[in-house]
């Protein structure tokens, strides 16, 4: 038999998974750039490394979802990192090693990994 | 903890599923998996979402996207591109395509959605109905465990009575006073009874819930059960709803093993535990002394009232029964308020109410709007209005024992007592449209011919009245009406209702009264004129060939009754006598040249 305290620990780890049916406006999002040029530059490994991350660290409020081609095709595999409020910030030339750091400092502590972003590529 | 970044929710209520959605559930599992999408992505089976006219229906999120008219074959393409590489496959998601409009993206966006006040549905077509945690993260059993801990039985009733809900079932009786008038009652043993029969052929909100958010019923039974003192819980539903049985067995079991049905609820002290009973379909046991009887072994027969059920109901005991979408409402009142409750709907109607749209209409499907919502509104603005440009006639309302409602009413506001002043009820929900090719004769004969059939044969009023009704009524149709049977249908309807044990007597007489207030010229063109204004009946028919006619002799070939004659490149001709209007020329003829009249 559930006590009241376990049902609301079921309520609680249910909603984070199935919290994104209800309203998304406030979520984190990760837009990987999935089209032709992304996947054959190695775009899936970098966006289960997110998931992975995303994961281990129990993160709510967070969703990953994919989008086609912006045109770049050099700099895949790229990434977007959209915080509410705070505007986009666009990762390039990406590999699952990158991807934990991103997580960390960007997602979780709200610094962006400038050196990772799309501005720092093309500076070089 | 599961993360998935994609959620594809498929359509499992009845509807779709007899439209295939099974086959696509099973289509999509196969190919998440070749594509090793599947540590990812997660397939959910939900209840009815609703938009039954666009079935097979299937929402992913993050991205909400409404995809309609889903095939088999279009699952890999959704896969492929959508799921795989992220690109909304455009063609295949839902478009109002009478309002010329552009493709729909998400559910929100349509207007079959926006007026809606979704109370009851909440969850259908949202959460897996055979998951309970599902359930319980979206604030399920969060009423019971607030009933249990800090209410007081009489307090429950009070909220309930408070709250103006009134049953859904058909007859708007208020729910709380059902409550108080059972927990008054002293007996060794209560019980608890949900109604879960839905007879009118049209509507299916009842099933929807019991499909899409069993544990809702569950719970709000078990709440019913604290305030009025019952133990035992039975629900009532009929064997046709195989996958709302299912659902519904699967839910007792989760609760029972989570300690939500059983001994000792929540550590509470109260017992309390349900059981299904199925019923063989009739429609006189959605009456409630026809169901108890149905339930206790014997023979479905309604009996006569007093005594209440509230007093003597199931073998001999003080019993409750509610409809299904009564008890869908319970848990949001609880947890919301009486007051919250109160500001949805009218003074006197409080609440949503589910409709079942059917016949002439778009938006084939369930809809839920606050009480008070106009007639118009959920025909035109819900519902998209009538196919093929056609004119609006009428729309027939809670089943075989409603009325039909014309359009010069259509700007009514839907309450218990103004569908009940104007000769309709609200009953259980259906919403049957109907167009200009409508006869409304042959409408209250089909509803009639219904009742006639489901009559139980215990009392004389419905067991013999209905039928001398029905017989006045196919006399009609077949052009052999007589002078003052419109005098004899009205005198023996009236004298049906006042007369009959049951509520299915009571009421059968309804849509051939209204029809006959509203549509009287109707009546007398059949009667008087031998004639079918809307060019229905086929009794009252005839098949002539204009000057359109080429002379082809497609139809001269197709007559099985060689009743059209004529020489080639001429106009040909019907001999009314031999033809036997199975309307076969008209579908062969190219040229539009044959007409009925």
């Amino acid at each position: 038999m559930k006590s009241i305290a376990e049902l609301e620990a079921i309520r609680q780890k249910t909603l984070e998974r199935v919290a994104y049916r209800k309203d998304a406006d406030s979520d984190i999002r990760v837009v990987v750039g999935m089209a032709t040029c992304g996947i054959a530059a190695g775009a899936r490994p970098v966006m289960l490394a997110f998931m992975d991350e995303i994961r281990k660290r129990n993160l709510q409020n967070v969703t990953v979802s994919q989008t086609g081609c912006i045109g770049m095709c050099r700099l895949e595999p790229m990434v977007d990192v959209i915080v509410p409020g705070q505007g986009k910030v666009t990762y390039v030339k990406l590999n699952p090693n990158m991807v934990p750091r991103i997580v960390t400092e960007h997602i979780v502590n709200g610094n962006p990994v400038l050196e990772y972003s799309i501005g720092a590529s093309e500076d070089q | 903890m599961d993360f998935y970044r994609a959620q594809v929710l498929c359509c499992g209520g009845t509807g779709c599923t007899s439209s295939g959605s099974g086959e696509i559930i099973k289509r999509f599992e196969e190919q998440i998996v070749k594509f090793g999408l599947d540590k990812e992505i997660k397939i959910v089976r939900t209840g009815c979402f609703g938009l039954c006219a666009a079935g097979p229906v299937v929402i992913v999120y993050p991205e909400g996207t409404f995809y309609s008219h889903v095939r088999v074959e279009d699952v890999d393409e959704i896969v492929s591109e959508h799921l795989l590489k992220g690109r909304i496959v455009k063609h295949l998601t839902y478009q109002d395509k009478e309002r010329g409009e552009e493709q729909h993206l998400s559910l929100e966006s349509i207007g079959f959605y926006q007026k809606q006040k979704r109370i009851v549905l909440r969850n259908c077509g949202v959460i897996d109905p055979e998951n309970i945690d599902e359930y319980i993260a979206f604030d399920g059993y969060k009423a019971l465990e607030k009933v249990l801990t800090s209410m007081k039985p009489a307090e429950v009733i009070q909220v309930v009575l408070d709250s103006g809900l009134r049953g859904r079932g058909g007859a708007g009786f208020p729910t709380g006073l059902k409550w108080k008038f059972a927990a008054a009652s002293k007996g060794e043993q209560k019980y608890m009874v949900c109604n879960a029969d839905e007879g009118d052929p049209g509507a299916f909100m009842d099933r929807s819930v019991l499909e899409g958010d069993p544990h809702a019923v569950l719970e709000a039974m078990t709440i019913a059960g604290f305030a009025v003192g019952a133990t035992e819980g039975y629900i009532y539903v009929r064997a046709e709803y195989p996958i709302a049985v299912k659902r519904l067995e699967i839910a007792i079991k989760q609760a029972r093993e989570y300690g939500l049905l059983g001994k000792n609820i929540l550590g509470s002290g109260f017992d309390f535990d349900i059981s299904i009973r199925l019923g063989a379909g009739a429609f006189v046991c959605g009456e409630e002394t026809a169901l108890m009887a149905s339930i206790e072994g014997m023979r479905g027969e309604p009996r006569s009232k007093p005594p209440f059920p509230a007093v003597k109901g199931l073998f001999a005991m003080p019993t409750n029964i509610n409809n299904v979408e009564t008890f869908a409402n319970i848990p949001q009142i609880i947890i919301n308020g009486a007051d919250w409750f109160r500001s949805i709907g009218t003074e006197k109607s409080t609440g949503t109410k589910v409709f079942a749209l059917g016949g002439k209409i778009n938006n084939t499907g369930l809809v839920e709007i606050p009480m008070g919502t106009k007639l118009r509104e959920i025909i035109y603005d819900i519902g998209g209005g009538i196919p093929g440009g056609k004119k609006f006639k009428a729309v027939q309302t809670g089943g075989p024992s409603g009325g039909c409602i014309p359009a010069e009413l259509l700007d009514i506001p839907i309450e218990y007592d103004t569908l009940t002043q104007i000769g309709s009820m609200m009953g259980s929900g259906g919403m049957i449209v109907m167009d200009e090719d409508n006869c409304m004769v042959d409408i209250a004969r089909f509803f009639l011919d219904f009742t006639v059939d489901e009559s139980c044969g215990k009392c004389t009023p419905c067991r013999i009245g209905t039928r001398r009704m029905l017989e006045i009524l196919d006399r009609i149709v077949n052009g052999k009406g007589v002078e003052g049977d419109l005098e004899k249908l009205e005198r023996l309807g009236r004298n049906i209702k006042a007369t009959a044990l049951c509520g299915l007597g009571q009421t059968a007489p309804n849509p051939v009264l209204s029809t006959i207030h509203y549509f009287r010229d109707e009546y007398e063109a059949h009667i008087r004129d031998k004639r079918c204004p809307a060019h229905h009946c086929q009794a009252l028919l005839n098949f002539y060939i204009t000057d359109k006619c080429r002379g082809c002799t497609a139809c001269a070939k197709v007559c099985p009754a060689d009743a059209i004659t004529g020489v080639v490149k001429e106009r040909h001709v019907i001999d009314t006598t031999k033809c036997i209007k199975c309307g076969s020329c008209v579908e062969k003829c190219r040229f539009g040249a044959i007409e009925k009249r």
